[in-house]
């Protein structure tokens, strides 16, 4: 018995999702009286792999095959099934992010496992195998009991708070007889962003809305994103209006996030642009007109002229950063 | 080529989301109904343009859910669509109802399944690498744009990081978000069309439920905000130092 985990990596550095994870699973390994498994894939080296013991893996199962470098999830479900073979897994952890999305769904289907699907909180078992997740984009959570033998979980990035301890994990290698089919899709063309961090990941967000009145001013966004180390984000108006692309659009129709900060230029409020963001820990809206909803759901409130405020924000966090 | 259109039920985005019974259920009261904005607005509407260009001969909706699903599938269908399949179910959980999905999908020899990324309500996003994992084919998630020729879908979708654009063979099952088409508003012709058009109902197949709701909770409620003047900025970052202890 096990609690298994599939790992990310961007070019061998695990990413801090992966290490929330291996935590979440260590958590559940603990209450289950049973040890973790992390399986990771492609390049990257021993210690990287050895370090996730720090974060509570007892073992990682590595596969290398070169074409897995793309990620495609029948070959990547076919990996996790045999370790949770091998491992005899009860528990299969991954993330809520289009790795786990495509992955996760796949295995509990295969494994007739019953799936909580962007887990916000840590199994309860003393009920039998209760779940917190998010639900109505945000708007709410459901407790999902999970009554299979196997269970299938996804965790919200941003989530789960990761702690490095000490330990090293042992490394094993998990070797997969792949067929032809398994790699039936063609990748033709990878376009990554490189340097920012993804949306779904970043701990701080500034995002904007239509009171920014043009694609012409985002500049000013950008430079206080820049000092902050933030990532941007935007209103649906916004991407439909082709002022920012469209994987900025958070809210209901766009993605959920949970950074440690969000602030909201420009943005009134809408039920369907709060769904997307009320889970973030601290909330600062700029507006210029008192009556924005978005108030309400904000720790911060600044009222002004958002290209007036926000310059000299960019300013107070240039002295903070100065100071610190 | 034929294609299945996944068609779910999901409460207006507008909805003040409530519970009832000690929060054991959505209180459905007052509540309106829309079809889940990715499906109406970008799996449903590629496969209709599929159709009006030849690429498809037939396009087909699916719904799992009891009879007070059928004003969003005639709905659906005053979009388009040759004919709906209702599966006389209700399920929370999520397995069951790709189980569904996929045993129906079965009996009618699919090449192209399309759903959304996610439903609105649940926020699952897993029904489509499901159905595509009970039914043995590929699965491309979180597809921007579709196009399909010669039996070959190329799709560019959204992976971690970044864009990919794939080619793979049907048969496929495609989930789809923004990118993939532009949202069309239902004419006179084709309300009055989806009146007559075939709605047929199923029984469900024999599948397992492997997971139940058992509460729900609201999040807490935000204690007030502390409105900090335009002038001191200096204050608000002190604050999201000292307070907030976020940067
Ligand atoms: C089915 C459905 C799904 C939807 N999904 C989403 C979603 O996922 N995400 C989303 O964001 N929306 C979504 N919406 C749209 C949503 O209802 C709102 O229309 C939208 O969020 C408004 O965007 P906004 O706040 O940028 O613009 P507006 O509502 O126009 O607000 C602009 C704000 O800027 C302020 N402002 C103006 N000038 C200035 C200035 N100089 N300085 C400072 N402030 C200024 C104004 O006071 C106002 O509060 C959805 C709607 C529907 C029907
Ligand atoms: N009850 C249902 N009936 C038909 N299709 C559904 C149902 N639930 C989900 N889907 C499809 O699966 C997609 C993702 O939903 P989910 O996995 O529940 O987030 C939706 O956009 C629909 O296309």
């Amino acid at each position: 018995m096990s609690v298994l985990v599939l790992v990310e990596h961007s070019q061998g550095v695990f990413k801090k999702k992966s290490l929330e994870a291996v935590q979440y699973a260590a958590h559940v390994a603990k209450e289950l009286g049973t040890s973790v498994t992390a399986v990771a894939v492609g390049n990257v080296d021993n210690a990287a792999m050895q370090g996730l013991g720090a974060y509570g893996a007892n073992k990682v199962l590595h596969t290398t095959e070169s074409r897995l470098e793309n990620f495609n999830s029948r070959a990547y479900t076919k990996v996790m099934l045999a370790a949770a073979q091998k491992e005899s897994a009860k528990v299969i952890v991954g993330l809520h992010d289009t790795v786990g999305k495509a992955v996760s769904p796949r295995l509990a289907a295969r494994l007739k496992a019953g799936m909580v699907a962007g887990a916000v909180g840590y199994p309860d078992l003393s009920k039998g195998f209760v779940v917190k997740k998010n639900v109505f984009s945000g708007k709410a959570f459901a407790f999902v009991n999970v009554t299979s033998d196997v269970k299938v979980i996804t965790l919200m990035p941003n989530t789960f708070q990761v702690v490095k301890g000490e330990g090293s994990a042992t490394v094993e290698n998990l070797d997969i007889a792949f067929d032809d089919k398994d790699f039936s899709i063609q990748v033709k063309e990878v376009s990554k962003a490189s340097g920012s961090v993804p949306l779904s990941e970043a701990e701080l967000v500034v995002s904007g809305g239509r009171g920014l009145k043009g694609p012409e001013n985002w500049h000013v966004l950008e430079g206080l994103a820049k000092e902050l180390g933030a990532a941007l984000a935007c209103s649906r108006p916004v991407a439909d209006s082709h002022w920012r692309p469209h994987h900025e659009h958070v809210g209901q129709t766009g993605g959920t996030i949970r950074p440690n900060l969000y602030i909201a230029v420009g943005i009134s409020g809408a039920i369907q642009h709060l769904a997307g963001v009320n889970g973030s820990k601290t909330i600062v809206v700029i507006n210029k007109d008192a009556e924005a909803p978005f108030f309400s759901a904000a720790n911060y409130g600044v009222l002004g002229d958002a290209l007036e405020v926000i310059p000299k924000l960019t300013e107070a966090v240039k002295r903070f950063k100065a100071n610190h | 080529m034929k294609i299945l259109v996944c068609i779910c039920p999901v409460p207006d985005t507008t909805t003040k989301v409530a519970f009832s019974d000690n929060n054991t259920h959505f209180n459905t009261q007052g509540v309106t109904f829309i079809i889940n904005p990715y499906d109406e607005w970008y799996s449903l509407v590629r496969a209709l343009e599929l159709k009006e260009a030849g690429v498809a001969t037939a396009v087909h909706l699916v719904t799992v859910g009891k009879a007070d699903a059928e004003p969003v599938i005639r709905k659906a269908l005053a979009l388009g669509g040759d004919e709906a399949i209702r599966i006389d179910t209700d399920s929370n959980d999520t397995y069951a109802v790709a189980a569904q999905i996929a045993e129906y999908a079965k009996t009618d020899g699919y090449d192209l399944v399309l759903c959304g990324k996610e439903s609105i309500d649940y926020n699952n996003g897993t029904v489509g690498a499901m159905v595509a994992e009970l039914l043995d084919m590929n699965y491309l998630g979180f597809a921007a744009k579709i196009d399909i020729a010669g039996g070959t879908a190329t799709v560019t979708r959204e992976i971690e990081g970044g864009e990919e654009t794939d080619a793979c063979s049907l048969p496929l099952v495609i989930s789809c978000q923004k990118g993939v088409a532009e949202a069309r508003i239902p004419n006179m012709r084709g309300i009055m069309a989806a009146r007559t058009k075939p709605l047929k109902v199923v029984a469900p197949a024999a599948v397992d439920t492997v997971s139940t709701i058992v509460g729900y909770e609201l999040p807490p409620a935000k204690t007030g905000v502390k409105m900090i003047s335009a002038d001191n900025m200096d204050e608000l970052v002190n604050l999201l130092h000292t307070e907030a202890k976020v940067i």
